[in-house]
This record gives structure tokens, sequence and C-alpha cells, in this order.
């Protein structure tokens, strides 16, 4: 089974690009799977749905949805055995810049809307710079000069990458998107890990601790100067 | 690497059929307008220029190089792109002051020797509005905007191919700026609904429905038109000028415009 995570902030064009780069794999025969992982709720099953697509929709409600599906691999896997699919595709929520979703052999795809300033990429992390392929959108709403500077801070975060300058809208972009889903080598494993550990804390909050201000909190708590220090027992 | 000659492979239009004109050639040294309604696809064609598409976009027309595929690396590196363009867009995403956006865009292309005030001086000739290098993009005008754009790509983005879109549009002195885009001996397409423009350019691609439907050679008539029109387009600017300063117009000279031109009488 190939294993297809697509990562990127809410609106950046996952979906958008991921229906046309669909509609061109189901062209050529390959019939891939479809999850959503989201937190609430989400419309991209049904835009999913429309191409005939198998989709499975993950809600995380109260959970970090990154870390929701990625103890969730197996079972999104065996969803996609069931439907026979080579290809399972995912597509994350994306809220957490501190996540990367990728696992070691599946193909990351990282998608990222030009319109976000060149800072941008220096601050989504580790989605970004453990990415296979980069996806840029939205280059049709900026001017020649910042693509070019986008794309240089973007390689400059992750110098290895793939980049496609894809259009949501008018689906440039999806057939190289499309060839390089197809012609990915990894195949993914029984024992998969992730690429990049996931943030290291618990405290409080995570435990449903609503208070604001220190005294009410325990765990591993990093304060405003950079410093990080272990409250409780 | 010399380009002598841009092909453009015919594509699709709006509804999938072929477009109508078979492949064209512009060689280098020639300048093409571009014109249609609004949503005709003329940005289209020039981002298919821009990107060197190989039936990779919406239109599916496919861009040769002296007859030949570009390379991967052409198409994508800046530092050997071959093409400039001035796209529609009238404002900027990026939050940083325009000294370092120009240095980092510099830096992009390759070109070690950019004097970042040299550009903004050359940017403050197109506008009313000087702009500072520490100015930050996103507060700059539309007149700014624009204005710094067309400097950054006539001088960092410097490149044989040049592709501008809607310059009149910019509330900038639109000649002036033609000139600092345009050079002797490159490739230039123009989008323009501009009458002076279009006729002035040797040929203009007539765009309908997402293609190309008609290429027309303009006559020696319409170039002396388009000076004529160039004049009444100066004076309006003279007196554009005039009511920005406050001054009341007491009357309008068009007979002595007129009587310049032969050919306008025959109109
Ligand atoms: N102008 C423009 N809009 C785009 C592009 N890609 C996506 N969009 C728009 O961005 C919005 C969010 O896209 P969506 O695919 O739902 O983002 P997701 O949350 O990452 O899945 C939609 O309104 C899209 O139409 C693009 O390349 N250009
Ligand atoms: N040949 C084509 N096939 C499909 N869509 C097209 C084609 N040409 C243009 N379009 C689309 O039509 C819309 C309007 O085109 P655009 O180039 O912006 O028009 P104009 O600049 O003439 O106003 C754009 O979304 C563009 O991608
Ligand atoms: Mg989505
Ligand atoms: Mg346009
Ligand atoms: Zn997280
Ligand atoms: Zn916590």
């Amino acid at each position: 089974m190939k294993f297809i995570i697509v990562a990127g902030t809410p609106g950046a064009g996952k979906t958008a690009v991921l229906v046309h780069t669909l509609k061109i794999l189901l062209q050529q025969n390959v019939k891939p799977s479809v999850v959503k992982i989201d937190c609430l709720y989400s419309d991209d099953p049904k835009r999913f749905a429309k191409l005939g697509v198998p989709v499975q929709l993950g809600l995380s409600m109260d959970m970090c949805p990154d870390h929701f599906s990625i103890y969730n691999t197996d079972a999104i896997l065996e969803f996609a055995k069931e439907q026979n699919s080579e290809f399972l595709i995912m597509e994350t929520a994306g809220l957490c810049h501190r996540c990367a979703p990728y696992t070691n052999n599946s193909l990351g795809v990282c998608v990222i809307d030009a319109t976000s300033g060149p800072n941008n990429p220096m601050k989504v992390g580790p989605f970004l710079s453990c990415a296979d392929i980069v996806v840029i959108t939205k280059g049709d709403m900026i001017s020649q000069a910042e693509r070019e500077i986008f794309r240089e801070c973007i390689l400059e975060t992750n110098p290895n990458c793939s980049i496609i300058e894809a259009n949501g809208l008018s689906g440039q972009g999806a057939s190289e998107l499309a060839l390089q889903i197809r012609s990915t080598e990894k195949l993914v494993s029984e024992n998969e890990s992730l690429r990049h550990n996931a943030p290291f804390a618990v405290c409080t909050l995570c435990a449903g601790e609503k208070r604001v201000g220190a005294e009410h909190h325990r765990g591993l708590l990093r304060k405003m100067n950079g410093m990080q220090e272990y409250v409780g027992e | 690497m010399e380009i002598h000659q841009i092909t453009i492979q015919a594509g699709i239009d709006k509804l999938g059929n072929t477009e109508r004109l078979p492949d064209l050639q512009i060689n280098k040294g020639e300048i093409y307008g571009i014109v249609g309604p609004t949503g005709s696809g003329k940005s289209q064609l020039i981002a298919d220029i821009e990107q060197l598409a190989q039936g990779d976009t919406a239109s599916k027309r496919k861009i040769l190089i002296n007859g030949e595929i570009p390379s991967h690396e052409l198409r994508s590196d800046p530092r050997k792109k071959m093409v400039a363009q001035l796209s529609q867009n009238m404002n900027f995403f990026a939050d940083m002051p325009v000294a370092d956006f120009l240095k980092l865009h510099a830096k992009c292309r390759g070109k070690k020797n950019i004097d970042v005030k040299h550009v903004i001086s050359i940017a403050n000739t197109l506008t009313g509005e000087p702009i500072n290098a520490s100015d930050n993009l996103t507060i700059l005008s539309g007149g700014q905007t624009r204005a710094l754009m067309v400097a950054d790509v006539a001088i960092i983005s410097e490149s044989p191919i040049v592709l501008i879109d809607e310059i009149e549009n910019a509330g900038i002195k639109k000649h002036e700026a033609l000139q600092l885009l345009s050079g002797e001996g490159k490739i230039i397409l123009v989008v323009t609904h501009d009458p002076v423009l279009a006729l002035s350019a040797q040929k203009r691609i007539i765009m309908k429905n997402g293609c190309m439907r008609d290429i027309i050679e303009s006559t020696y008539r319409e170039k002396q038109i388009s000076l004529q029109l160039n004049d009444i387009d100066q004076y309006i600017l003279t007196l554009r000028e005039d009511v920005r300063a406050g001054k009341k117009i007491e009357e309008v000279n068009f007979d002595a415009l007129l009587h310049e031109s032969s050919f306008l009488k025959c109109l």
C-alpha cells in the first residue's frame, strides 16, 4: 500500500488540489481511497465522494487531530485495504505547527498558501521541513517576484523537497502531483514510525483544566523566557 | 542561452475545443499586444508563457523556446528564468520593508550588483507619492505598489521575454513604465484595453473565450493614429496634473490637437 499524507493549514487548498489530482488518477485507472481527519466537522468527504472514491472521515473531537490521526493509522490503512486500494490519500486537519504527520514510509505532501507571506515557511515547522513534496497554491494572487521569494524561502526550510506550483482553482500542477504519487516507490510497512517527534509535553490543560495562570498548572511547562520547568510531584 | 524565438502551441478554449489559431512563433525584437474582453483568457495566455506551460495549465498550451521543450530547470529555477512578468496583481502580501523585499528578490534571481536605492528611485519616477526604503510593502498605496512592481520587473527580473498585464490600470505613468520594461531585442507581450498601447504594438492577438482567435498586424495608418492618440493622452495627462494641482481649467483646446494630424481628419 502506498500512503500519501497531505498536510497544510486550513484553507491552504489541500482539498482543491486533491480533487483535481484524484480526477487525473481516476482517469489513469488508479483507484485510491481517501481519509479526511478533522476536529469537529468537515465538508471535504462530500467533495471527495462526488468523484466516486471511497472516503472515510475521522473526527478527533476533543483530542489533537494530528495525534488522533497518528494512533489511528492502522485503522485508516485497514479501511483502504478493505476497498482494495493500492493508494491511500489522507488529508489532515493541519492545525498544529509542532506536529508533522508523515511516517517514514509514506509520501509526505505539504500544501502551503503563497499568500501567507515569505515568513510563513519558517513558522509552519516540521510539516513543511519533513515533507517530500511541497505544493504551493494561490500563486495566481501574487506577483512573480513574491512567488520567486516564496519558493526560495521554502527551499531554505526544506532544501531537498520537490516543489509543485499548483492552482486549486484551475487544476494547474495536479498532473505533476498525480505523476509523483503514482511513481512513488515507498511502501508502507507493518511498523511505521513518525519522521518527526510529536510535541513533548503533557500539562494540566491537556487534562481539562480551564483556569488560566501558572498556579493552576502542573507538568512540563515552558516559560516566556524559553526555560522549561517541571512543576509537580 | 540566447533566445531568438518562442512558440505558443495551440491548446483548448474554455469549452474544450481546439484553439483556432495554429502554433504561433514570436521572434526576438517583436512586440505583441493582447486584447479581448474581461475573462477572455489574456492573463492565462501570459501565465502560460511565464510558466513555460507544457500542457499542464487550464488552456493545455505548450510553450517552446527556440523550437524546443524547455528543461525543468529553465521552467523553475528563478536564477535561470528568462521571463519577467508584471502581473495584474495590485497588492503585495509579504510583510516586510521595501528594501528587504528588493534584496531578497535580487538574491532569488542571482543578481549580485543590484542597488536597492536605484530601484526605488526608478519606481519614484513613476508615481507621485515617493516610496521609502523602510516603508512596509503592505502599507503602500495602489500606485506605489505598481510603480515598485514595474521597477522590480525592469531591473531585478530583467529578462529577454517581458510580459505586461494591464499596465494602464495602475494609476502610474504608463508610457514611462512601458519604456522602462521594454528594451532592444526583447520579446514583449502587452495585455491591454488601451487603444494607444494596443495600436502601437506591431501585431495584436485577439482573445475570445479562452483562446487566441486572430492576429492583426497593425497598419501604417493605425500606427499614425496611435501617435495621434498618444498626443491626446499626453494632453489629458497635463490637464490631470493641473486639476490635481488645484488649478481651474478655463478651456480645452481640441482644435490644436486635431490640426496636428491629417490622419484624424480622415477618421
Ligand atoms: N485563488 C486561488 N484560490 C485557491 C487556490 N487553491 C485553493 N483556493 C481556494 O482556497 C479555499 C480553501 O481551499 P480548500 O481546498 O478547501 O483548503 P483546505 O482547507 O486546505 O482543504 C477555497 O475557497 C479554494 O477555492 C489557488 O490556487 N488560487
Ligand atoms: N483556454 C482556457 N481553458 C480553460 N480556462 C481558461 C482558459 N483561458 C482562461 N481560462 C480561465 O478563465 C478565467 C479568466 O481568464 P483570464 O486570463 O483571467 O482573463 P482576462 O485576463 O482576459 O480577463 C481564468 O480563471 C482562467 O484560468
Ligand atoms: Mg480540506
Ligand atoms: Mg486579466
Ligand atoms: Zn500537534
Ligand atoms: Zn497540555
